[in-house]
């Protein structure tokens, strides 16, 4: 059997059933990922031995324990995204900059999936520091989308989605900043969820823009990611902005009814430039929610047209900061030098790649002193707006759906050489962001390259459970998921 | 030209707290480099700060102890600036929205009372050190002090004279201590002060261009660096110069203050607010708790100490000084409740004897091995006449020495008093025999003579006589 191309739930069932070992699990990943990782390259360190202690030591537990219920994930290999701290594993943020950082502490997410028995599979690349939509921003090489293997897979956590879709793991954990699990998730042909901004905490995850990133899963269906937001969310004294928030079971409410659920469609995001094939199925899509009993309404984010900018001020005045430590001082990557400025700039100059260079100098320019209030402040202002534009709407709908993505996967080196159009591509995703709601991606049909298409769910504040009711009612009633890559 | 100064002081005051203010490494001072570290103070990537809420329970204390208003919601905010003993690249700061704003403390100069007003306590987060002595070729950090709580009070620009600034730190310190949030030590740096410093003609109104003078890291260096720079300035515009807008530092060993770095080069801290941490909502329960939980402080305790004791302001200040001082002379003169001169009488013990032996070891009062109630014991010995206040003195000694009591002390070493007339008069006639020509100029008119005499019949009884009794016995044997 190949267990690879299992999900959590199916791989769960064969594990309680003792008709396969962790190790039956862990070895058929490894095969998969032989077999296809010199054509991917989703993984920036693959941690074989490990996996292996870690798979021999839950089947311990898997004889020992009786299973417990919908949370347990004993056994099951997932793949990291390598901004995840994990003890004495090598985290790189896919940057030369951290090249050898192997960091003494496992961040909180992770710590809640060993206690939960997951096996690391391996740590994922990505766009250098979460910076890029592609993983063309990598540091090391870029990840290939496995619908085709000359097109990107949408970033930043390009590795953990392209990783799930080619079934290199059983699932996958992402974070997303600015789209960065869903855009990879939709072009990819994946389940990507971003939680609501302090639902996960972030301590172990490598800081990009601290008031926008969350860690999130990305699944092969929607019940693995509403099984891994049980283990991830947590409220965590390690982390003041981690909220202290019921926890509820959040695969409790998948198979319910959606019959009579309102679902907005923002009229803003229906625009021009946007691919005909995309904006074909997410209309098919709202068409197929409207026949299980949904209600859509027609609803307006006004200030949807100034989440780009937004984002880009307010991301890039974060990162100029959280990026500070990185000074060749302590640990990481040092360039020599004649004297300590020389070094800094040496050590700064060789290991930041150009897109995170730009985004310090951007981010260090929103900052300055006389600049402060036309860019830094007044993004903050209008990331208000953003925030009550979603407000003023969920009191009128429940779910909000949009496409997840401009278009579908691109050529690898097709917009490099465009900052600005690549910026684009989280055009749909940014919002969700700035007004810390949750969001989903979950594919919705395929281009007539058979490129995949996401279709984005967002939800009110802490209320994950809408959008993976409304996900796994459309999901049950499509095909789309069943479908994987040839490789 | 008369001018007149302008001084605004900038103090920083490491918080006595026994853990960081974002994680719980110890604050212990002293230890071996980098042993008080952990992934966050040492800002590795991923790691988040939490405040540690004892920090911002000194603050509010301080900030009520100066009179100030508690922001009910401040918050932190990020100094961005490049350094290695920065581990993280920015130092976690407060820039708008401080906990404290609008407080006073009051201070007496030439007897007078004055009010500074203090513009801002904030609380912030201390950088590490860089070694660079005896290291070679490399510079080496420390970070062991990276993440020490530390509170920055901001004074008004309202000190006219480096007397008044001294005063000013002098009694900013007493209310550190009282409150036991700062042990107010200049030279192991738990007390830093930054002076912003400039000069006007007496009786304009405008401000002149003022500096910034730094490292001025010893008590004695306040008034002595102040001086130093308004004289500086006070010349430069005397020869038809422009006082320039920079930052200055203080040289000890040279006593002048010297450039570090003008405006143009000043830095630009890029202050943002800091996403990792929440603002900080404190209520009005929690202030009203910490308010109910202060200390009597120094300026209340010394208007008691007048009042209570009868104490001139001159004791009542000296005493009030320390809390730990205070508390000893109180305890001392509760054991001594005697006499009403009492409270006084031993304000002069402490003020003096006790005082010069501590100083004589460098010792502060806490470290006194004397207890107030012997200090009490004995001066009940003298009011028995078993020894005069003299051979007190030396009982004092012994006893700050030897730690035993006053009695024991006396007994051993044969100090009573000799209050036997006969024995005295003896003495007396023995002194006047020796000394027949002394005796002949006595009577011819030479009254200051007396002194001799006394002097030598204590001499003689080893400072044991009653002296009141050989006065008398001496006036009448010799008219």
């Amino acid at each position: 059997m190949e267990l690879y191309r299992l999900t959590i739930t199916e791989v769960r069932d064969l594990l309680e059933r003792k008709e396969v070992s962790a190790r039956d699990v862990v070895n058929s990943v490894y095969q998969r990922i032989d077999a296809v990782e010199d054509k991917i390259k989703a993984f920036v360190t693959i941690t074989r031995d490990e996996a292996m202690k870690m798979a021999d030591e839950v089947q311990k537990r898997i004889t020992l324990e009786k299973i417990q219920g919908t949370i347990s994930i004993l056994g099951i290999p997932l793949a990291i995204k390598d901004n995840l701290c994990t003890k004495g594993i090598r985290t790189t943020c896919s940057s030369k900059i951290l090249y050898n950082f192997v960091p003494p502490y496992e961040s909180t997410a992770t710590s809640r999936l060993i206690e939960q028995g997951y096996v690391l599979i391996g740590k994922t690349n990505m766009d250098e520091f979460a910076m890029g939509s592609s993983t063309e921003n990598s540091g090391f090489f870029t990840t290939k989308n496995p619908w085709d293997l000359e097109r990107i897979p949408g970033g930043s956590s390009g590795g953990s989605a392209a990783a799930s879709a080619a079934d290199e793991c059983i699932a996958a954990i992402g974070s997303d900043t600015g789209g960065s699990i869903r855009q990879p998730a939709a072009l990819c042909g994946v389940v990507g969820l971003k939680p609501t901004y302090g639902r996960v905490s972030r301590f172990g995850l490598v800081a990009f823009a601290s008031s926008l990133d969350q860690i999130g899963p990305i699944t092969k269906n929607v019940r693995d990611s509403a099984i891994l937001m049980n283990i991830i969310s947590s409220h965590d004294p390690l982390d003041s902005t981690s909220a202290s928030v019921p926890l509820p079971d959040f695969t409790a409410v998948l198979g319910r009814d959606i019959k009579g659920i309102r679902i907005g469609i923002p009229r803003e995001y229906f625009i021009e430039g946007m691919d005909k094939e995309v904006e074909v199925s997410v209309k098919k899509a709202i068409k197929k929610l409207e026949s299980l009993g949904a209600i859509p309404v027609e609803v307006s984010l006004p200030h949807t047209g100034y989440a780009v900018a937004t984002y880009y001020v307010l991301a890039t005045s974060e990162a100029s900061s959280n990026l500070a430590r990185y000074d060749g001082v302590k640990y990481g990557f040092r360039a020599g030098g004649k004297d300590l400025m020389d070094m800094y700039m040496n050590t700064r100059a060789q290991g930041f790649g150009p897109e995170v260079k730009r985004r310090i100098m951007l981010g260090t320019y929103a900052l300055s002193s006389g600049y402060y209030e036309a860019y830094y402040k007044k993004a903050q202002q209008v990331r208000t707006l953003i925030k009550r534009d979603f407000e003023e709407v969920f009191k009128e709908v429940d779910v909000i759906v949009t496409p997840t993505s401009p278009t579908a996967a691109f050529k690898i080196g097709e917009k490099t050489a465009d900052p600005l159009q690549m910026y684009l591509s989280d055009i749909f995703t940014i919002s969700v962001n700035l007004a810390g709601v949750p969001g989903i991606s979950i594919p919705c049909g395929f281009t007539s390259n058979n490129l995949p298409i996401g279709l984005q769910l967002i939800g009110r504040h802490f209320d994950e459970e809408s959008i993976l009711k409304v996900a796994y009612a459309y999901e049950q009633s499509t095909e789309w998921h069943k479908r994987r890559p040839d490789l | 030209m008369k001018y007149e100064a302008v001084i605004g002081l900038e103090v920083h005051a490491q918080l006595l707290t026994e853990t960081k203010i974002f994680c719980g490494c110890s604050t212990k001072f002293g230890s071996e480099p980098n042993t008080q570290t952990c992934p966050i103070c040492i800002g590795m990537p991923g790691v988040l700060p939490v405040l540690n809420k004892k920090a911002l329970e000194f603050v509010i204390k301080t900030g009520l102890a100066m009179n100030c208003r508690i922001s009910p919601y401040s918050r932190f905010a990020r100094k961005n600036y490049f350094y290695p003993d920065l581990p993280k690249g920015y130092q976690i700061s407060q820039y708008e929205l401080p906990i404290c704003e609008h407080g006073f403390i009051e201070i007496i100069v030439n007897g007078e009372m004055k009010k500074i007003g203090i513009t801002r306590i904030h609380i912030e987060e201390d950088a590490g050190k860089n070694i660079h002595e005896g290291t070679g070729n490399y510079s080496f950090v420390d970070l062991n002090r990276t993440g020490v709580p530390l509170m920055e009070i901001v004074s008004e620009p309202d000190i006219r004279s480096p007397q008044e600034a001294s005063e000013y730190m002098k009694k900013l310190r007493a209310i550190l201590r009282y409150l036991g949030v700062c042990d107010g030590n200049m030279e192991q740096g738990s007390l830093r002060c930054d002076a912003n410093v400039s000069i006007r003609p007496e009786g304009q109104k405008e401000y002149g261009t003022r500096t910034e003078v730094k490292n001025i890291n010893s008590f004695k260096f306040v008034e002595k660096a102040l001086e130093y720079e308004i004289k500086r300035q006070i010349k430069v515009l005397e020869e038809g110069g422009k006082v320039i807008q920079e930052t200055r530092l203080w040289d000890s060993t040279k006593g002048i203050t010297e450039s570090m770095r003008g405006k143009e080069e000043a830095h630009d801290y890029r202050y943002f607010p800091e996403p990792d941490l929440v603002p900080m909502i404190v209520e009005r329960k929690w202030i009203d708790e910490i308010k109910s939980s202060l200390p009597e402080l120094p300026d209340v305790k010394r208007e008691r100490f007048v009042s209570e004791y009868g104490l001139p302001e001159y004791d009542a200040d000296l005493l009030t000084d320390e809390k730990p001082l205070a508390d000893w002379y109180e305890e001392a003169t509760a054991s001594y409740s005697l006499s009403v001169s009492g409270p006084k009488i031993i304000s002069n013990w402490v003020k003096g004897e006790l005082t010069r032996l501590l100083n004589e070891e460098s010792k502060t009062i806490e470290e006194c091995p004397l207890r107030p109630e012997q200090l009490a014991d004995m001066l009940r010995l003298i009011d028995k006449g078993t020894i005069s206040g003299k051979i007190a003195k030396i009982v004092f000694e012994e006893m700050y020495k030897t730690g035993k009591d006053a009695e024991e002390i006396v007994k051993e070493k044969g100090l009573i008093q000799i209050t036997d007339e006969s024995a005295i008069e003896k003495a007396v006639d023995e002194v006047i025999s020796k000394n027949p020509k002394e005796v002949a100029r006595f009577k011819a008119g030479e009254e200051k003579l007396m002194g001799f005499f006394v002097g030598q019949v204590m001499k003689l009884t080893k400072g044991k006589a009653n002296p009141q009794m050989v006065n008398e016995l001496l006036k009448k044997k010799l008219s």
